[in-house]
């Protein structure tokens, strides 16, 4: 049995399990203060409403340069992938791939696992949970890591300006990268994984795994 | 959204409940080892573990609780390092560079003002925040709610700043930004002659003592035994005495 099936929340915050006042669907946790649902309001909306925005500042943020070097003899801008390319080298190409990783597979494979997790949670599939629960976890945990080209950018920066010679502006690219990052670590957060659980505690009267 | 059936509908089973609540507050069960998964919503008991076990969910595997030996000294101990770790990352410069007859150097804080100035605003809030408020904001209020813990009974402040604990942790990103930082070293050391400042060391190792301040802190440790915001809801469960948890 789920919490909610008793009508009992769960506080997100403390963990305290507690019942809400007769008829309300929200209260606050009397240990910490914490605002109380059974499930996070409109979780699979404004998940779904990050991720489109997220998809949409992704093409910028790839096609756009997110960096701008000046040097005697012109500028030269550098999206985000030309950075891989430039980076890769006899010794670099570790870090390359790491770059590459972070910053271009990452922010995509993200957007596609959460569509996915809305897609079944809607259609009310009770398979492969475990498996689903598993992905959002790894997204949840491999989020940050896109926010490497951020700092890689951030530093490059900083650093060269080395005026007449030399200096380095970061470029237009930058931001809607940043907003990527930004709006799809919202949307993991607005993501309430026990939706995923939701149908098959519903269907099944008495759960399949037994209580430890 | 999922519509369970019978979810938020008001069951018959409240009767203790009747009474109007003005603060809004919910009503907390007898039973404080009573939780639900925070990933899955299967209610269960939480079993008293040894110090270093875990307890984890049957159903999705989500760890439910890991107790830690010690929790509140060690969590004192690594945030006082930490902090004295983070405040010397934030004031000595982090990179130095060299590259014909020029010489420059930044700290974390300069990367942030450099995009300002170059009109990446928001960006630069975002860098700002990530590096150097949240990682901040995370070690004070650590070692803010350890000190405060070790009385009997906390106030009941301590779990109201222990609640935003978990936010400061999940926008701290100090670790990221050092691998940024690695590949920025890398790009740049084809133009220029790069110093690693004393900063970036102070940053490498706390990177690993925020991990192991982390991993050593029990929060539940400290929820048991807080003043509760409700104060008319009973704090530690009878049959829970402080001091026992405390020891």
């Amino acid at each position: 049995m789920t919490g909610m099936q008793h009508g009992l929340q769960s506080c997100d915050t403390c963990g305290l399990l507690s019942r809400p006042a007769p008829g309300e669907d929200e209260g606050r946790c009397p240990r910490c203060d914490e605002e109380l649902v059974f499930r996070k309001p409109a979780s699979l909306e404004r998940t779904l409403a990050y991720l489109i925005a997220a998809a949409v500042c992704y093409v910028p943020a790839n096609v756009l340069p997110v960096m701008t070097t000046i040097t005697a003899s012109g500028r030269e801008s550098d999206t985000i992938m030309q950075g891989v390319v430039l980076l890769w080298s006899p010794t670099g190409w570790p870090l390359s791939l790491i770059v590459l990783f972070a910053s271009i597979m990452i922010p995509s494979a993200k957007i596609v696992a959460l569509l996915y997790l809305l897609l079944t949670v809607r259609r009310g599939s009770i398979e492969n949970n475990r498996q689903r629960i598993r992905l959002y976890r790894i997204v949840e945990i491999i989020g940050r890591w896109s926010m490497v080209d951020v700092f890689v950018d951030t530093f490059t920066v900083a650093l060269i300006q080395l005026q007449p010679l030399m200096s380095v502006e970061p470029a237009p690219g930058l931001f809607f990268f940043a907003a990527v990052v930004v709006l799809t670590m919202l949307a993991v957060e607005s993501f309430d994984p026990r939706l995923i659980w939701d149908s098959a505690s519903s269907k099944a009267v008495q759960p399949e795994v037994q209580y430890a | 959204m999922a519509r369970d059936p019978g979810s938020a509908e008001p069951s018959a089973s409240r009767p203790e409940t009747d009474v109007p609540d003005s603060t809004g507050c919910n009503q907390p069960l007898a039973d404080s080892s009573l939780v639900a998964c925070p990933h899955c919503d299967l209610l269960q008991r939480v079993p008293d573990i040894a110090p270093g076990a875990s307890a984890r969910c049957p159903r999705c595997d989500k760890e439910l609780w890991r107790r830690r030996e010690d929790s509140l000294n060690r969590t004192l101990a690594l945030s006082l390092a930490a902090l004295f770790l983070f405040v010397l990352a934030n004031t000595v410069p982090m990179l130095g560079l060299t590259a014909v007859g020029h010489a420059a150097s930044t700290t974390v804080v300069g990367g942030a003002r450099q995009l300002w100035q170059d009109g990446q605003e928001i960006v630069a809030v975002l860098v700002l925040f990530a590096a150097v408020v949240s990682p901040g904001l995370q070690i004070g209020l650590m070692l803010t709610v350890v000190v405060a813990a070790r009385r009997e009974q906390p106030s009941a402040w301590v779990g109201a700043l222990l609640r935003h604990l978990p936010f400061a942790r999940n926008w701290s990103m100090i670790e990221v930004m050092l691998i940024g930082v690695l590949v920025a070293l890398t790009k740049i050391a084809d133009y220029a002659r790069v110093i690693p400042g004393v900063a970036l060391f102070a940053l490498f190792a706390l990177v690993f003592l925020l991990a192991a301040m982390q991993s050593s802190f029990d929060p539940r440790e400290v929820w048991n035994r807080v003043k509760w915001a409700d104060a008319r809801a009973g704090p530690p469960a009878p049959g829970q005495p402080a001091t026992e948890v405390a020891a």
